[in-house]
């Protein structure tokens, strides 16, 4: 076997060295922090016109996590294009014929790609977590409220498990048109939309990212759901993971490169 | 040293690579001719553990490609230029390879000093050219200082300054004793490189030879002859005992003599002469009649040479030893001058030597 350690190396060296990963993760970055901080101050500027029952209910964490809903769409390329590109570009040949231990070559991108993704999703999320709260003024939470800390550790956690999903999903596509064709759809539109639809909710909510999604909420909403909690959320989209990473896995070893 | 065993790889019910066993060896260029479509990149796929063989066995030194512990260190290869990704420069794409087989990162500086791309080793390879991505997957085949080296299709898209350094390349490596596995579509090509010559076509086995033996055997040699008075230079060629094969121009073409007796033939009977020159058959002839039967994509309405039908045999997965048939135009037809049938004597390894 090839050293482990040799191999994560060689990953990392590949990721970094391409203007893709620089790119969609700082646009993550930027669009969750700047579109969080702009709903935050939009929130504490027009306090004065929500009612009472929205002022009860107002879930100041999650408010701050707002922008993620589009910032996750360039951390989907992220993930897509980390496995993608190997085939794309035809480097995937020699990918493995530099490490023919298929095994060892899947784990060390998918820690590679990881790591990577924990790395920037938490800076992410406190970064906006504590600029939201400064614009939010008088009706910000503290990080030491209770629940508060899990969220914006969780809103991390999400944004990884988000990026493995998709490394996952795309080994098994191997196309990047295909990947974020059906990914960005799915995590922008498909899945929003069945989330708000009566009855079909009731399995939307076990979709990936609404029930990863549940870990950043602190105040319970009033129409809300007690099908699992927060952290029960974020398992059922460990699995999802786990299955997707798995899937992956048996096409790269099952198939001709 | 690289060993294949029965090799065979299926497709649904097309077979790329039928029943192929042949064994490459050290210290010589083994050039790898067939035609587009033969299977030669496919079997070099299957050598580098890409593509799983339907059955059959390939070795390298002995040892399955993916027991390798740092490949890259036994055998290195060339599949494509374009296998490479575009937004990393040349020196990151080298480096990334060389840090997965625990190969020092200063090997990087040299093999981009080989192949001549120091001045461009921080510019991403998305706008290289095609023959500085032939240089790139060339360095990266070297970076393991391996003892096996293997490059499908080389010369394709260089320039004739980069085709002259890349033979010379490959003969350099041979020369150091190592293993050198070459595929190529051209014959012209690997007359220059290669001292070991594997023919496939279809998928199958067509000719395992050396190369001095494949130019023996089949760069038919003849001389050329002109004249105003052919009846006459007939009369007295075939009084002489020379088959006389007349070419298209109404020229002779006659075998198995030289030049100079000709002249003097000629001479004793005062005949005049416009033409009298020696010539050698191209060995792209040779090769284009060995694998006419077996060429995947025949250009629409092409007629292939030679005439004699392919023995399509379903299962049977090796050439069978069988006497030559009979050409169907008879001796003295342009494609098989003299009668003898082109290639029948190597073309089944082993049983046609010394008939």
């Amino acid at each position: 076997m090839a050293a482990a350690s040799a191999v994560l190396q060689s990953e990392w060296t590949k990721i970094r060295s391409v203007r893709s990963t620089i790119w969609t993760l700082a646009l993550a970055f930027i669009v969750t922090v700047a579109l969080g901080a702009v709903i935050c101050l939009v929130f504490n500027n027009t306090w004065g016109d929500l009612s009472s029952d929205d002022q009860a209910t107002f879930d100041p964490t999650a408010t701050s996590f707002f922008g993620m809903q589009l910032g996750q769409l360039a951390l989907i390329v992220f993930g897509v294009l980390v496995i993608s590109s190997e085939y794309s570009t035809g480097m995937i040949r020699t990918s493995l014929a530099a490490v023919p231990q298929r095994s060892a070559f899947y784990a060390s991108k998918v820690a590679v790609a990881g790591a990577l993704a924990l790395v920037v999703g938490m800076a992410t999320s406190f970064v906006v977590f504590f600029l939201g709260q400064a614009l939010l003024g008088s009706h910000s939470a503290d990080i030491g409220d209770p629940g508060v800390l899990r969220a914006v550790v969780g809103a991390g956690l999400y944004m990884t498990l988000l990026v493995l999903l998709c490394v996952g999903a795309a080994s098994m596509l191997r196309s990047p048109m295909l990947g974020l064709g059906i990914l960005m759809p799915f995590f922008f539109l498909i899945s929003p939309i069945l989330a708000n639809v009566p009855k079909v909710q009731t399995v939307a909510r076990y979709f990936p990212d609404q029930a990863g999604r549940k870990i950043m909420q602190v105040v319970p909403d009033s129409g809300d759901h007690v099908s699992y909690g927060p952290w029960g959320g974020i398992l059922i989209m460990a699995v999802w993971v786990a299955v997707a990473l798995l899937g992956g896995y048996v096409v790269l070893r099952q198939r001709d490169a | 040293m690289i060993e294949l065993q029965g090799l065979t790889k299926r497709y649904g019910d097309k077979t790329a690579v039928d029943h192929l066993t042949f064994t490459v060896r050290p210290g010589v260029v083994t050039g790898f001719l067939g035609p587009n479509g033969a299977g030669k990149s496919t079997t070099m796929r299957m050598l580098l553990g890409l593509d799983s063989p339907t059955s059959g066995d390939v070795r390298i030194d002995g040892r399955r490609y993916a027991q390798l512990s740092e490949p890259l260190k036994h055998i290195g290869a060339l599949l494509d230029a374009k296998a490479i990704h575009g937004g990393r420069t040349a020196y990151n794409h080298l480096l990334c390879i060389a840090q997965s087989n625990r190969i020092p990162s200063h090997r990087v500086g040299e093999v981009l000093e080989t192949v001549g791309l120091t001045a461009v080793a921080r510019k991403r390879s998305k706008g290289f050219s095609l023959g500085m991505g032939q240089r790139l997957g060339i360095a990266a085949a070297l970076l393991g200082d391996p003892e096996i080296l293997m490059f499908d299709e080389p010369v394709n898209g260089l320039d004739p300054e980069g085709i002259h350094w890349i033979r010379n390349l490959m003969k350099g490596l041979a020369a150091q004793g190592r293993t050198v596995f070459v595929s190529s579509h051209l014959m012209s090509e690997m007359a220059l490189t290669a001292e070991h010559l594997i023919v496939i076509g279809r998928g199958r086995l067509l000719a395992d030879t050396s190369m001095a033996d494949f130019i023996e055997k089949n760069s038919r040699s003849y001389v050329r002859v002109r004249t105003p008075q052919p009846e006459q230079l007939m009369d007295v060629l075939t009084a002489a005992g020379h088959t006389v094969v007349t070419a298209g121009d109404g020229a002779f073409e006659i075998t198995g003599t030289e030049a100079a007796q000709l002249g003097e033939l000629a001479a004793q009977h005062q005949l005049v002469l416009h033409e009298l020159s020696p010539q050698r058959a191209s060995l792209e002839e040779a090769f284009m009649q060995l694998t006419a039967e077996s060429v995947e994509y025949h250009a629409h309405g092409a007629v292939t040479p030679g005439g004699e039908p392919m023995p399509v045999a379903p299962g049977q997965p090796q050439w069978q030893p069988q006497p030559p048939p009979q050409p169907p135009g008879g001796p003295g037809q342009p494609p098989q001058p003299g009668g003898q049938q082109w290639g029948s004597q190597w073309r089944n390894p082993g049983s046609g030597k010394g008939r």
